[in-house]
């Protein structure tokens, strides 16, 4: 201990972590806590991070319902929910911590809801027979982050973390042996780039919803960042594996989730037949009913609302009902839910029942990472959702926020690792390789403030991008509409080049930030739908009618994407499936 | 054919050190908008209602479902979360202002970090020793918890301190916000270990003195926190803690 302490001492490394929600802060305490220093830069606040927008809970097989719950039974639920995607050891390590997590949060002073007791209560989600998720109201995101941005308060206080909020991550600085040696970033207010040394850079960027309009995403999940470093050479897998929310309620400016714990507490999806109500769900899975997995339900709706055409008032739309549940569980577990809906929707839920229609939520798929959260870009690491390894082909419900805190504790641990380990500091990089990065940022945004005074509006460039990737790349997959979707992308790509900003002030403009995210948007959406094209299988998420089964022989492999001027240029990889053979997924 | 449109009146402000000036815009009205969707249009195409071509209007937002507290501003008079604002119940046309306890950025746009300031001056955590796995944390009754939980859904949007009168220019209240996370990190089994800190550290002149007791915080409250609850049981644990360090010297 004290020896690496000594050694520490010595290099003194400088460490920064881009994104301040669940993921980037576990990252930041961990580090902060073995007396590393460190920078922090999120676009905004780290208190407003995407993080709190999660509802419904976080798993840990705690076994607290006497169900002979146990971590290799989430290992086994969460790897056959992905559809036998993900690599196995890194879910089985998450797993494990998962019960260790809880009781942490719960020391920090999350406030989880209580039995009797006063232990903490646990609720069912999808894809899973136990009761296994703790919760915080309907906000158990928002409790989460909250605790983490107490305690990085803490190190920021006593000086050890240094928070840089308004910045826009741009680059990677990388320098000629290709080792990741900083960062570049722009501060939103004065639009400063500037360049900042590091010997790791955590990415903890968060999900890519804004690339499909609206989602249930807050507007800064763009992808940008990861958009940016895999145009610089990292590799970004399982692009095609996006996540459809069952339930949302469809809104102009964007997709507001209602959070599958409605269904773990008792709520009933049904629609019209025959004049009478019909609980599809709960006939076509007698087992697993309302709670089986989002992939699965989502389609359920699509049939329901396209191919039956039974959607409430023939509107894509079906009902989500909770009118019969107890008004007191209401209040104290799905509170937050019912005051959303009402807000939104002018309606009491707890009289009339919620209408909802699935929509864009979570990315499987994300940067390329090895065990250690290091993409192959030596000294770039990727944790949270930017990143791809825990959750295969689908997530289960209330494993994104486990993988978030995993997730960071590995770094906690591997950033240490690389650090320690590496020959040379960044000190004795030369100062050549900050300039050109810095220039070549720099001359981006010269070029988009003086000359951007072309006839394309990005907004509308926005918004069609939106469209398409919503229409052909979510729940159901063609492969003519995929490929002229990637057309389309490459349109808009083109039309890009001729776009003009309405404002080109140097103060506070987001209009510059936003002009270079789309780009980046772009490049990846991109990734997303030739991915997408390439596998010609149905696995999890990504489903295709014209190849409805899932084929082990020739797809059980991970997507890995490559950057090049010509587009995304694909690889693939084997899955480490060493720990449960896989068999075919039914509910 | 629909020709209904939403006429609103938005105060503008170029730099911190500008002066302010008004610009009135009208945009096809939909069902179901809220103020966000209301600014996005002006974003995408910012015409003023006199047809004149102008620069987008700035403002801060994030989540849209009022659980992020970027998107505070004054709507009509009155301070609140503009995503979850419908047009459907406002009278147009719309006035769109800054909040005015804070310095403007740009526009709509207000620069709150001192409220983060004051988490950090209350010590606004539960000092834990580590995060290495050290069992289970205290068992705490579901009633006390739910209690808590109230406090703990601050998301230090800026609504309190906005209408807070003693919130002014010539005075250094934190505002209530922070004293409501006082409560909260008080309350807590291990939080409370360290109460006396928290208490010192609102006992200055930026402290709970300066409550008036107007109690205008805790109708802006867009999550209905009991602030004033909170206040005026740290007003309570504050003379106990007076008298007892009298008696202690």
């Amino acid at each position: 201990m004290a020896l690496e302490r000594e050694k520490r001492k010595m290099k003194n490394p400088k460490i920064a972590i881009v994104g301040g929600g669940l993921a980037g802060l576990m990252s930041a305490i961990k580090l902060a806590e073995k007396g590393y220093a460190l920078s922090l830069f999120s676009l905004v606040p780290v208190k407003r991070s995407h993080s709190v927008c999660a509802q419904g809970g976080i798993n840990a097989a705690k076994n607290l319902k006497g169900e002979g719950d146990s971590p290799w039974q989430h290992f086994e639920d969460t790897v056959y929910g992905g559809d036998f995607l993900a690599n196995q050891p890194p879910v089985k390590g998450m797993c494990e911590a998962g019960p260790g997590i809880i009781d942490l949060l719960d020391r920090m002073g999350v406030m989880f809801n209580r039995t009797p007791e006063g232990l903490i209560d646990m609720r069912r989600f999808g894809g899973t027979k136990y009761n296994r998720a703790a919760f915080a109201g309907t906000t158990t995101g928002q409790q989460l982050l909250y605790a983490l941005d107490e305690q990085v308060r803490r190190y920021e206080a006593a000086g050890l973390i240094k928070k840089y909020e308004g910045w826009d991550f741009l680059s990677a600085v990388i320098d000629e042996a290709g080792i990741c040696r900083g960062l570049c970033a722009m501060n939103l207010t004065t639009l400063e780039v500037r360049t900042f040394p590091a010997d790791a850079v955590v990415l903890a960027t968060g999900g890519i919803g804004y690339i499909f309009g609206k989602s249930t995403n807050s507007i800064i999940c763009n992808g940008s960042a990861a958009s940016a470093v895999y145009q610089q050479g990292a590799y970004y897998a399982n692009g095609e594996f996006i996540q459809i929310h069952p339930s949302t309620i469809p809104g102009e400016d964007k997709l507001r989730l209602i959070s599958e714990s409605v269904r773990s507490e008792g709520g009933r999806l049904w629609t019209y037949k025959d004049g009478k109500p019909w609980y599809f769900l709960e006939e076509w899975h007698p087992e697993y009913k309302n709670l089986v997995p989002r992939d699965i339900a989502s389609r359920a709706i699509y049939k329901v609302c396209y191919e039956l055409k039974l959607g409430i008032e023939g509107k894509n739309l079906v009902y989500l009902d909770i009118t019969h549940l107890d008004p007191k569980l209401i209040e104290t577990k799905l509170g937050g839910v019912v005051e959303i809906y009402q807000k939104f929707m002018g309606e009491d839920p707890r009289k009339v029942p919620m209408k909802i229609f699935p929509g864009m939520h979570y990315s499987m798929g994300g940067l390329w990472v090895d065990y250690n959260q290091m993409t192959n870009i030596p000294g770039l690491f990727a944790v949270g959702e930017c990143e791809y390894q825990y959750h295969g082909a689908n997530r289960l419900g209330a494993n994104s926020l486990l993988s978030c805190f995993y997730g960071g504790m590995i770094i906690g641990r591997s950033v240490v690792e690389y650090t320690t380990g590496l020959q040379s500091g960044v000190d004795s990089v030369p100062s050549t390789v900050f300039e050109r990065e810095l220039k070549r940022q720099q001359q981006i945004n010269d070029q988009l403030l003086r000359s951007a005074d072309g006839p394309e509006n990005p907004y509308q460039i926005h918004k069609e991008m939106g469209e398409w990737m919503t229409e052909h790349v979510t729940v159901i997959r063609y492969n003519k509409n995929l490929q002229e979707t990637d057309h389309k992308l490459q349109e808009l790509l083109d039309r890009y080049k001729k776009i003009g900003l309405n404002d080109r002030g140097n103060w506070a403009n987001p209009s510059l930030p936003f002009a270079r995210q789309l780009y980046n948007m772009l490049q990846l959406a991109r990734v997303i739908t030739i991915s997408a094209l390439a596998r010609n299988e149905s696995r999890g998420a990504h489903y295709k009618p014209e190849f409805p089964n899932r084929d082990d022989e020739n797809w059980l492999k991970t997507t890995k994407a490559r950057f090049t001027l010509h587009g995304p240029e694909l690889s693939y990889e084997p899955v480490d499936v060493s720990l449960i053979k896989p068999r075919p997924r039914t509910y | 054919m629909d020709t209904k449109t939403v006429h609103l009146k938005i105060k503008r402000q170029r730099r911190p050190d500008e002066a302010s000036y008004w610009e009135e815009f009208e945009i096809p009205y939909r069902p179901n908008m809220n103020v966000i969707i209301a600014l996005q249009d002006i974003q995408k195409n910012p015409v003023t209602r006199q047809g004149q071509k102008t620069t987008p209007v700035v403002w801060d937002c994030n989540c849209l479902e009022e659980v992020c507290g970027a998107c505070s501003m004054i709507i009509n008079g009155q301070v609140r979360q503009a995503c979850s604002t419908l047009i459907d119940k406002l009278h147009q046309p719309i006035v769109l202002a800054p909040m005015t306890k804070f310095p403007v950025i740009r526009d709509l746009l207000v620069d709150r970090s001192r409220m983060f300031e004051s988490l950090k001056k209350i010590k606004g955590w539960i000092p834990i020793d580590g995060t290495y796995d050290l069992g289970p944390g205290p068992r705490m009754a579901e009633s006390e918890r739910r209690k808590a939980y109230e406090f703990s859904r601050c998301m230090t949007c800026g609504c309190c301190l906005e209408v807070c009168p003693q919130v002014n220019p010539l005075s250094e209240f934190m505002g209530p916000a922070a004293l409501g996370q006082v409560r909260l990190f008080n309350a807590h089994p291990t939080g409370q270990m360290n109460k006396a800190e928290r208490w010192e550290a609102i006992m200055g002149p930026d402290g709970i003195a300066n409550c008036s007791n107007d109690q205008n915080c805790v109708k802006a409250c867009p999550k209905n926190i009991p602030l004033t609850e909170a206040i005026a049981e740290l007003n309570r644990d504050l003379t106990f803690y007076g008298i007892l360090g009298l008696l202690r010297r």
